[in-house]
């Protein structure tokens, strides 16, 4: 499905600042895989989502999706295929409209044309899909009324109602309370199995990353340092997870620990 | 005298709808206005003085304000320099395409020729000819509303709406931003010239400096239409803008009228005009507080249920 080689970006070369994000990666993700994704801060987790994504140019490799070359393809034209869904729950609506309004403009991809979509045989089917998240009654709300856990919820519903190919989920509960990151968890497990989505993951929690999921990639300083999958993926537990990073890195990593959320 | 107001802050409210589109709707600050008013009121006027029907002149002027949004949007998208520095280079250059297009003279006069407002009083003689005009302007208004009310309730108007909420957004639903900015600003800009039209038509002449300072009298007027009511449905939101139009041109010709009572002339306008927009920012952010407490508790308390 998503063939990636050799992927390598740099952040500000020839600055002082320079960054190697992503150095060389290469890693092919079949159609139907759940991908988790773990690592520390600055690993290269987020990039490697924008430069699949398109949000980001890359600087060396190349990126492409069902044997089509797309690493000049511009985001807006990648987001046909990629769903996308963001830490911060604001970036996946608009506040300043209506429920309705937000999940017509979700309900196709690409251009709109001068149509009006939104009829009430719509609606009907809106709140039938909302009803999972409670939403059911509040179609003419404005978004900017929801909480953060709703709006997550429904950039969930909305990205997977126009039928990605790919979903990338970058830590979508992280910002969330622990009740409201479970139901928005729970829904991302029902959308993937229902909608039978490729999907990769990145979370923080590494019990998490073990239980869920097909395949599991472990990136460090831009690097996958892990990639384990099938029966391999099933015996793996915290304490080896931790182990055989220390083993690969060899080196003492009890800031990393911390972060890792063990 | 009263339909002369009315007359005056419905003209004034075709722009005001404009610059909601820009500033509201896409939340895009965009200066292109102040030039954009001049060349609509130019273009009408270099129409019809040589011998173009007064609908062609209005639909041309429409075309040269949509085409110099365009200009304001594409070097936004291209260059990637802020919108509001974009606006700002278009309309400087339209102050020199405006002398150009009046023949290098900063007033055109349009004396003893047919215009909108001329005829309106002719086709209704058994009006009183202040009411005609009254009528022939509210028209037009509502022709604009009407079309802008039901564009963005289309799927391409929502999203047009919706980059002005979250860009990413659009973005991630497989848009174009850049397109939609396009049209969006150009649009605006389209509304704002054929204001400019139907008011050089109206006070009898085109002047290059006719759109000095618009931008501000009309987000003044938007922020008085938003203290009226609030809704998030395009049809209210067009209302309140042209009843905030309309609010806005009363409360200036009183000043002009009583001003001298206590000492305000009409070159103090621009200042008072200012200070009325800090004052409403001002307002409009209190009370956004408060509200987003009251409703994010009702919200919290409608999921408990």
């Amino acid at each position: 499905m998503i063939k990636i080689d050799n992927l390598t970006k740099v952040f500000y070369p020839g600055t002082v600042n320079q960054k190697v994000a992503i150095n060389g990666v290469n890693l092919h993700i079949e159609e139907g895989e759940i991908v988790c994704v773990i690592g520390s801060n600055g690993s290269g987790k987020s990039t490697l989502f924008n430069l699949i994504s398109g949000t980001y140019p890359l600087t060396n490799g190349s990126i492409a999706f069902n044997d089509t070359d797309i690493t000049k393809t511009p985001e807006y034209k990648r987001a046909q295929y990629i769903g996308r869904i963001f830490q911060d729950p604001t970036k996946g609506t608009a506040a300043n409209m209506s429920i309705e309004d937000n999940l017509i403009t979700a309900s196709t991809k690409g251009m709109k044309g001068l149509k009006i979509s939104l009829n009430n045989e719509k609606r009907k089917v809106f709140s039938e899909l909302l009803k999972p998240i409670g939403l059911e009654d509040r179609l003419k709300d404005n978004v900017g009324l929801l909480s953060g856990g709703q709006r997550q919820a429904l950039t969930l519903l909305m990205t997977v109602m126009s039928n990605p190919k790919l979903i990338l989920l970058d830590e979508h509960t992280a910002a969330l309370d622990p009740r409201n990151a479970d139901v928005v968890m729970e829904l991302t497990e029902k959308y993937i199995v229902e909608k039978k989505l490729t999907a990769m993951m990145i979370t923080h929690n590494m019990k998490f990353a073990i239980d869920f999921g097909t395949r599991l990639i472990m990136m460090d300083e831009g690097e996958v340092i892990l990639d384990v999958k099938g029966d391999e993926k099933k015996k793996l537990t915290v304490k080896k997870l931790v182990e055989i990073f220390r083993n690969i890195k060899n080196k003492e990593f009890s800031a990393d620990e911390e972060l890792l959320n063990v | 005298m009263i339909e002369g107001i009315f007359v005056d802050g419905l003209i004034f409210s075709i722009m005001v709808i404009g610059i909601l589109i820009s500033f509201r709707v896409l939340d895009f600050p965009d200066l292109t206005c102040d030039g954009t008013v001049a060349t609509g009121a130019a273009v009408a006027t270099i129409t019809i003085i040589n011998g173009g029907s007064i609908f062609f002149a209005l639909i041309l002027a429409f075309l040269a304000g949509t085409l110099a949004g365009m200009v304001t949007a594409t070097i936004h998208n291209k260059f990637k320099i802020p919108g509001l520095l974009a606006g700002i280079l278009t309309m400087t250059m339209l102050y020199s395409i405006n002398l150009r297009i009046l023949g290098n003279r900063a007033n055109v006069p349009l004396l003893r020729i047919e215009t909108y407002y001329s005829i309106l009083p002719e086709k209704f003689s058994y009006l009183n000819s202040s009411i005609a005009v009254l009528i022939g302007t509210l028209f037009v208004v509502l022709i604009v509303k009407v079309i802008i009310d039901i564009f963005f309730r289309t799927d391409l108007g929502l999203a047009v709406g919706a980059l002005g909420g979250n860009e990413q957004m659009v973005i991630s639903q497989g848009m174009n931003p850049e397109y939609l900015k396009l049209l969006g600003i150009g649009v605006s800009n389209g509304l704002i010239a054929l204001s400019g039209a139907l008011l050089a038509q109206y006070q009898g002449f085109a002047d290059a400096n006719l759109g000095q300072g618009m931008v501000v009298q009309g987000l003044a007027a938007i922020m008085i239409g938003e203290f009226l009511f609030s809704s998030n449905r395009i049809s209210l939101i067009t209302l309140r803008a042209i009843l905030g139009a309309i609010i806005y041109k009363t409360l200036m010709f009183f000043g002009r009228k009583y001003g001298y009572l206590i000492n305000i002339t009409p070159n103090d306008f621009k200042l008072l005009t200012g200070v009325l927009v800090i004052i409403s920012l001002w307002v409009a952010k209190s009370r956004a507080n408060a509200s987003d407490r009251v409703a994010k508790k009702n919200a919290i308390q409608k999921t408990k249920k």
